[in-house]
């Protein structure tokens, strides 16, 4: 698990293109959107792709990606749960 | 005093006819050019879109050329301007304007030095232009799915600023497997035919088509008198519109002070309503702040889709053979209401005598467009 | 139309891993990829917006130019009504590239949201206005080569007809690593008047 969320942060970093913000600063149960890291609904969109592209995970309604992407911690936990690779 | 500055001449080529008589029987028929295809060249899954049947193109195009070169949509652009042009003399006071967001950008397919020659939309204006032998270098618009009305903004322009005395525009634009992917990727494509302002909408059905017109000085031929225009960027966000409707609200507002008319003289509405839940909220909510929520309005991506850059012109076609025939003409795919402010929705046909039309239209980067069209006298 | 006189206000040009302000080479590199060039001028001249990471190629060259010219246009108290008006050859073509590479194998089929939005080359309008604040007039157009005849021309209409107080004029043209970005401000006030041979001589320089 904790090689997981590690795993996610240096590719949310990658896909997001977050060159400002350092592996170290982002905490497991930092908000990624609002206030947190200022995500947006395009990096929202992106997220969904790297699911599907990285873990094989097909989210069917956007809407879901509302919870799994609340910090690494959630999102850690839904891959871990649901990944098909 | 600014130069009056007239629309003489229309056309547009679309799955529902390749004049604009027949789109207008097509339209008051409510004959809708969204299908469901299967196509896997285009996208994996099937979808709903309108295009264009290419046996009926080609046939089209055989009766004015033998030429083999040209692509699709450049057969598309020529034919839409073909009736129109061939009345006029192309001289240099004579603009051409060719608006489109992707252009032949299935050239991309085919990685070849010649076929990325023909994906710049520069190679695409010179074809069409050198078919009819413009003598003025192509202008080329493209600012997103505002083009095709923000076109005619341009060439209003150009006229008063005594650039041109005629300025002829084409805009269009093709269904392709490389905007049906990205419309996917958003997650904005309408899983059944488009409803704009509807309560269970979700999203776009694309559509091509290309419409043409004749902008000029020469009152002679007046179909309509372009009044005001505005073309403001929302400054917000480069995917999503303001929530506040902020750029054309103020569009709007740049129009109608150039215009010189009160919102209230305004007879009817063609908004772009895309039915993203987005789009249609922020026009909602625009609309209101100007006191427009009475006015009839209508969208009509249920006839055609969403044709990108050919939209905002050939919307306008259409809405000028509304206000000159005095029909207003249904907001297809609308049930039930499904934005928060009131909008005056048009639900059937109807007959309306009226002066003033505004036309509007938003898109990726934050752009809207809005032009106000008076019935000549 | 009655002709007002124009005048350019600044100007700057990027090119070959340089930026030239007002004629003064202001930033320079070793040739380097242009991701690199970009990052180290936005370092230089310490940006600090971090969505320009997120950006295309072409929005960062825009974006470049746009700060250096409307860094000292930005007051809190008035809006500032600044037209853009950009064009170049080449449109959003090297992002449509990438985009098509990402959709032309069946097995590998991911289309990138992040990327399908940067295939419009009016996207970088749209950059410049949210970090300026540009409530404003926005047009993008496609010429062959730079238009001086028509960038005047529809400059001087904006400001003649009042649709704008200045227009930010830009040519920005990039395509594989080849790029050049020549951007000048345009109001009614000023010392160097605005003129088409006057545009010709700083573009080609």
């Amino acid at each position: 698990m904790e090689a997981l969320k590690q795993e996610l942060k240096e590719k949310i970093i990658d896909v997001l293109n977050l060159e400002d913000i350092k592996l170290e600063e982002i905490n497991d149960n930092d908000a990624l959107f609002g206030d947190g890291l200022g995500l947006d609904s395009i990096d929202a969109l992106e997220l969904i792709v790297m699911l599907d592209k990285d873990y094989g995970i097909k989210l069917v309604d956007p809407k879901e990606g509302k919870v799994i992407f609340k910090s690494i911690e959630t999102m850690a936990a839904y891959i871990k749960e649901n990944r098909a690779k | 005093m600014q130069k009056e500055v007239f629309i003489t001449e229309t056309n547009c080529i679309t799955p529902i006819g390749f004049d604009v008589a027949t789109n207008i029987q097509n339209i008051v028929g409510s004959v809708s050019g969204i299908q469901w295809h299967q196509n896997t060249d285009l996208m994996k899954m099937p979808f709903y879109a309108s295009i264009i049947n290419d046996e009926a193109l080609n046939s089209a195009f055989a009766k004015i050329s033998t030429a083999e070169k040209y692509t699709r949509l450049e057969k598309m652009m020529i034919l839409a301007l073909q009736p129109i042009v061939e009345k006029s003399k192309l001289d240099e006071r004579t603009g051409f304007i060719l608006s489109t967001t992707k252009g032949n950008i299935t050239a991309l397919e085919n990685p070849s030095s010649d076929n990325f020659q023909q994906a710049h939309l520069g190679h695409l204006a010179k074809n069409v232009a050198d078919f009819f032998g413009f003598a003025t270098e192509p202008i080329v618009v493209s600012n997103a799915c505002v083009s095709g009305i923000l076109a005619v903004s341009i060439a209003k322009r150009l006229i008063q600023g005594e650039m041109f005395d005629n300025v002829f525009i084409i805009a269009g634009d093709e269904v392709s497997e490389f905007v049906l992917s990205g419309f996917n990727s958003f997650q904005a494509m309408s899983d059944s035919p488009c409803r704009p302002y509807s309560k269970n909408r979700n999203g776009v059905t694309l559509g091509e088509a290309t419409a043409a017109v004749l902008v000029s000085s020469d009152k002679e031929n007046a179909k309509i008198k372009v009044i005001g225009d505005g073309s403001i960027n929302d400054a917000n966000h480069i995917s999503g519109p303001s929530r506040t409707g902020e750029g054309l609200f103020r569009s709007i507002e740049s129009a109608l002070a150039e215009a010189k008319i009160n919102a209230n003289q305004i007879d009817y509405i063609s908004a772009h309503g895309t039915a993203t839940p987005f789009n249609d909220e922020m026009e909602a909510i625009a609309f209101n702040r100007l006191g427009l929520e009475n006015v009839p309005v209508n969208s009509l991506k249920g006839f055609y889709g969403h044709t990108l850059g050919a939209s905002g012109l050939l919307e306008t076609v259409i809405g000028i053979e509304s206000v000159l025939e005095s029909k207003l003409f249904v907001s297809l795919g609308f049930d039930e209401m499904g934005v928060s402010q009131p909008i005056n929705i048009i639900e059937k046909n109807e007959n309306k005598n009226m002066n003033y039309f505004l036309k509007t239209a938003s898109g990726f980067g934050g752009c809207n467009t809005a032009v106000l069209f008076e019935k000549g006298r | 139309m009655v002709e007002n006189k124009t005048y350019i206000q600044s100007f700057c040009t990027i090119q070959n891993n340089e930026i030239i302000l007002e004629g003064a080479s202001i930033f320079k590199l070793e040739p380097t990829l242009f991701s690199d060039f970009s990052k180290k001028a936005y370092q230089n001249f310490e940006m600090n917006y971090p969505k320009f990471f997120k950006m295309d190629s072409l929005s960062k060259l825009a974006f470049l130019g746009a700060e250096l010219l409307l860094k000292n246009e930005n007051s809190e108290s008035k809006e500032n009504n600044t037209a853009l008006l950009f064009a170049n050859n080449s449109s959003s073509l090297d992002t449509d590239v990438k985009y098509q590479n990402s959709i032309s194998d069946p097995e590998n089929y991911f289309p990138s949201p992040a990327v399908f939005v940067y295939t419009l080359p009016n996207i970088c309008l749209g950059e410049i206005s949210i970090r300026h604040q540009l409530k404003s007039e926005n047009s993008f157009f496609i010429f062959e080569t730079f238009n001086p005849v028509f960038m005047a021309n529809y400059a001087k209409i904006l400001l003649n007809s009042n649709k704008a107080e200045k227009v930010l004029c830009g040519w920005v043209e990039y395509y594989d690593e080849e790029y050049k970005a020549f951007l000048y401000l345009v109001a009614k006030e000023g010392n160097l008047e605005h003129k088409i041979e006057t545009l010709l001589t700083e573009y080609n320089k």
